[in-house]
Parts: structure tokens; sequence; C-alpha cells
């Protein structure tokens, strides 16, 4: 357990990304979530997994640290396998930087850091099926990997104060939309149309963890036709669910 | 027909704030609220709203609000001056209390005095929540009034004005002691001395400080080689303390990011956070560790702090025989002394632009 000041603790059960960690974190946040519905957990405010660890984060006014470790030690005993996510399958358009290099402003960059023509590297990233495996930093913001490894780079060492939303970025395995204008130091080498948060949809994000992502290269006019005719979707009830491949078992 | 209050000019970067949007981090929606909640919750008490209710936050001078054709009852939290301009001349008021706006009748708001955050309450306020909360998150257009910063001719409708003005009967005292931190979840990706920098060393609110965090100069903190600087990413939360690879602290605030790939060396604590959220650009801070159990008492502490400052709230009217409100409404800006004194402050009010993430 990490220390987080007051509000928050940190169970930690490894430093990477590991399928297995994944499974951890997902079985110990489903028994906190049990505990809190049988109201054995008061002061629990939200958990937020991610790659490898669980972070709780409670109201100090209503309950302590001490009492955090035991719902935590309790939820543990109790762990049982995490509940397989039954995740859907998107494959996303997108409009990669060899087409119009505004969409990926980075992937002649990328290219010559990897070795590999941007042709290549616009191949391999198109033809990979990818699994989301949390959320998080902006809404709607998913980690989803693993990149083929001959395409892993480390972060930019000069952060964009900027990056356009939408972007299509890569960092070490990781891949990722940003689905907001924002800072950020992952290369961009494409653009997606598909708007990927709304709070008018039932579920705020549209990707969660455990669905799997793949992606198809479309040209700038598609591209852009896309972009006008997506615009709507965002004020609209139900998320683009044209770019469903398979909607997994019923939720 | 609703009384309804007019923005006049909106200052800067003024924003609608409750107490924040919870349960959503993990899908990266980042709590918000407001950076100081227990002036929000005294503002929202001298306007007589429920305490968690939305109100006007606001980082600067220059907001500027109308009452339309009913009269209004205003609140201001926070330390600054503020005028009232009406057909007949200018009465000037002091902050931590209510005012009623008489039909026509515009407040002005000088440029703040201390800090850089500051409140307005208007009483039976109504801002539809969205996602549970109406606390504006601006960079993904959620909350508030159209999602985004308040922009000039925006329209409240406000509830009655009934009962007397109340106000505290002095403002809460600035506390001056060391902002106090709980060390990790990652200080063991740093040297030792850098850890005893943080705590020793002065640090000093960079300009560039905003709703998502606030960049600190000072001593750069080294990582320890064999760690590195990147983490596997995993959660924040308001109060983190980021350190990326140059060195430079970054706290961050209530719309900072959910998840973060760079090493946290310490979190500060909840008491304390509100502090160091509204100091202002220039400001010097030092940094205390403590304990987990330390940081529990603080909080409940500085709770009941927040409910004495909320239980001083009294009537300006009569209060021990004297007139308080008569004394602030006879604080007329007549004087020309005064009166460029007065102006002065109000050409520092004009909002600087809007700070580049």
């Amino acid at each position: 357990m990490l220390d987080v000041g007051d509000t928050a603790v940190t169970i930690e059960f490894g430093d990477g990304v590991d399928q297995r960690l994944l499974a951890a974190v997902a079985a110990l946040d489903q028994a906190i979530a049990r505990q809190v519905a049988s109201g054995r957990a008061p002061g629990i405010v939200e958990t937020v997994p991610t790659f490898r660890s669980l972070t709780v984060i409670y109201d100090p006014l209503r309950t302590t640290r001490s009492a955090i470790e035991a719902v935590v030690r309790a939820a543990s005993e109790s762990s049982q396998d995490a509940i397989p996510r039954v995740g859907r399958h998107w494959r996303l358009p997108v409009c990669y930087g060899d087409q119009n290099a505004a969409c990926g402003p980075d992937l002649e960059a990328l290219a010559a850091a990897c070795a590999l023509p941007s042709e290549e590297v616009l191949r391999l990233h198109s033809t990979t099926t990818y699994d989301v495996y949390m959320l998080g930093f902006l809404p709607g913001f998913a980690f989803m990997g693993d990149l083929p490894k001959v395409l892993a780079q480390p972060r930019r060492s000069e952060p964009r104060l900027r990056v356009p939303a939408g972007s299509v970025a890569t960092a070490g395995t990781l891949t990722a939309i940003y689905p907001w204008e924002s800072p950020g130091g992952w290369h961009l080498i494409g653009a997606c149309p598909v708007p990927l948060f709304s709070p008018a949809w039932a579920q705020a994000a549209l990707l969660q963890p455990g669905d799997r992502v793949s992606f198809r290269a479309v040209d700038a006019a598609e591209y852009r036709s896309l972009l006008d005719e997506l615009a709507a979707s965002r004020a609209s009830p139900t998320p683009p669910d044209a770019f469903l491949v398979d909607a997994g078992a019923a939720r | 027909m609703r009384a309804v209050l007019e923005v006049v000019s909106p200052g800067a970067m003024a924003s609608i704030q409750d107490l924040g949007r919870h349960g959503l981090r993990r899908v990266g929606v980042p709590t918000a609220g407001a950076l100081e909640p227990g002036w929000l919750r005294l503002a929202n008490a001298l306007a007589g709203n429920e305490q968690d209710a939305p109100a006007i936050e606001f980082l600067g001078g220059g907001l500027s609000l109308r009452a339309l054709e009913h009269p209004v009852r205003i609140a201001l939290a926070g330390y600054f001056r503020a005028e009232v301009v009406a057909a007949g001349g200018r009465r000037r008021l002091d902050s931590w209390r209510s005012v009623t706006l008489a039909p026509g009748e515009t407040l002005r708001c000088a440029q703040l005095t201390a800090g850089r955050v500051a409140y307005l309450a208007l009483a039976g306020m109504r801002v539809p929540p969205q996602l549970g909360s109406a606390s504006t998150y601006a960079r993904a257009g959620l909350g508030g009034v159209d999602g985004g910063l308040l922009l000039a001719d925006v329209r409240f409708l406000a509830g009655g004005c009934s009962g007397d003005e109340k106000g505290l009967p002095a403002p809460p005292l600035a506390d001056p002691a060391p902002i106090r931190v709980v060390l990790g979840p990652q200080d063991d990706y740093f040297e030792p001395a850098s850890i005893a920098c943080l705590l020793s060393a002065a640090y000093q609110v960079s300009p560039a400080a905003d709703r998502m965090g606030m960049r600190l100069d000072g001593p750069l903190l080294r990582h320890r080689r064999e760690k590195g600087v990147e983490i596997t990413s995993d959660a924040t939360v308001p109060g983190s303390i980021q350190v990326p690879a140059q060195g430079q602290p970054i706290v961050l605030l209530a719309d900072g990011q959910t998840a973060g790939g760079y090493a946290k060396i310490a979190t500060v604590i909840s008491a304390d956070l509100p502090r160091l959220g509204v100091m202002a650009p220039g400001q010097v801070l030092h940094f205390r560790s403590v304990s987990v159990a330390v940081a529990e008492q603080a909080a409940r502490q500085r709770e009941a702090a927040v409910q004495a400052l909320l239980a001083a709230i009294a009537p300006l009217v009569e209060r021990s025989g004297i007139d308080l409100q008569a004394i602030y409404a006879a604080n007329l800006v007549s004087g020309v002394v005064d009166a460029q004194a007065m102006d002065d402050a109000f050409a520092l009010a004009d909002p600087p632009g809007k700070e580049e993430q």
C-alpha cells in the first residue's frame, strides 16, 4: 500500500503493463465495490483502477486510513477471480500523417526513429488489434496496447503544449487517441474523427477497459467528411455504434 | 417574472464551481470543483444558499454583474473589494458579506488584494448539473454555462432576497504555516537529498498556475538514476506533486489529470490544499512532511474551522446595536482621492487574457 495523502491509498500489484496485473487489479476493484454496495465501507468516494494498481479515494471526514486498510484486507480475502469483461471490438477510422501531415505531424519522425519507412509504421499500427487497458488522464482517454515492439519509442523529450483533439498517438508500447485538446508528450501519427466521450451517452466514455480496438486507414477526404458527419453524435443520446465490429455479449 | 443577474464583464477566468464531480475519475474525468471549497461554502451560506450550491469562482479581478428588473442577493468571499454602481453614485464594500443589488445596479469586483481565487454566490442561482455536478471542466466542455468559462451577457435566474444581509465579523485569517505533505506514493524514485530539499527549501508559485495545476519555482528535484523519471501510469489525486524530468515540481489541483506517468514525490494534505490552491504567482511557501494520521486530524481541524466561520455569520443590521449595514453603505466614494484610488484598483482588474496551458 502506498501513501497518497489523507484522501487516497494506492494498492500496487507491480510495475509494468501485464495482463496478470490487470486481472488482479480488476478482482480487487470488484471486491471493494461489493464491500461498498453492502454498506460495509462508508466514506469510500471512488476507486481508480490502472495498469498495475488500484487507488481507493476516500473522505477523511467520514472514514480513516486504518478503516480503509481493513476494507481492502477484507476485500482481498473475499476476492474472487475478476469477472471477465465482455469486451466489444471497435474499428476506428484514422487519417495517418502520410495523407495529411496536419493529421500526424510526428509520423515521419517516428518512422525515422524506428528506422522504418512511414508506410510500414502505418501498416503495423493499423493491422494490430489493441486491448483497452485503462482509462485516465483526460475524460475518455483510453490507454491501448500493445504496439508492435519495433514501433516502441520513448515519449517526446519536449512535450507539446497543444495536442489537437482526435490525435492518434503512440508512446512506448501504447497507443491512444486524445479525446480533447491538451498538452501531451506522445508521438502524433494520425487523427481519428470519432468522438470518444459525451455526457449525453449512458456510458460517457466510448471505449471501456476490456474493449478491443483496431484501426482502418482513411484518406484525408473521408476523414473530413466523417468529422462533419460525426459532430452531431456528441449531442445524440447514442454513441457512434457504426464503428462496432463486435458488440460482445449483452452488457 | 424572476430576478435575473447578468454578467457585464466576466473578468479573469471566471467559472461556475461547486464541490466537484465524483465517481468518474476511473474514466478520466477530473473532480473539478472549487479550489477553496471552504470559501465557496461561506459564500453560499452568506447568500442563504445550501453550502454545496454552485457559485462563481474567479481568478483575478474584473468580474462585473448587473441586476435586471428585480433585486438580487449576492455574497462575496475572498480577499478583494467591490463597488456597487447605481444611478445615484457608487458605494464601496468589502468581501465576506452579502449585498442586495437593486434593479439596474452593477457590482464590480476589484483586483484581488491577496491570493488568486475568490467566489461570488447568487441567492437561488440554478445551474443544471452534468454528470452529477455543476462544476465547470472547460477542457471537456462539462458543467457550468455551456461547459466553459463565463462570458459577458450570460444571465442567471436568481431567487428571492428575503431577510437581512449577512457578514462575517472578521475575514478568515491567512495561515502562513508550511504546507503539509505526506511523502509518497513514489518518494523512493528520488534522491534523499532531493526529499530533504523539498521539505526545507523555499518554493515560489510560478505564473504557470491555473485550475489544473501549479508549477513551483525553486531547487530542482533529482530522480534516482536507477529508478528513472517515468512510471507505468497510475492514479493521481488533487494534491499530487509530480516531478517531470527537468525536476520542477507540479502540484495537481482540482482540474488535474486523473492519471500520470511521472513519479510523484508527495501529496499535499487535504487540509492544506485549498491554502496552496489560492496562492498567487510569486508567493513563497515551504513544505513540511506529516504522517497520514496527522493529516487526517488536520482534515478534521480544518472542517471545524470552516464550521466555526459558518457559525459566525451574522446579520449586518443592528448587530450589537450597531448598524453595520449603514456603516458599509455610508462608505460612499465621494472624495476625489478615494475615487482615484478605487479607479486604480479597477484599472488593474482588467483580465490578463487566458493562460495558455
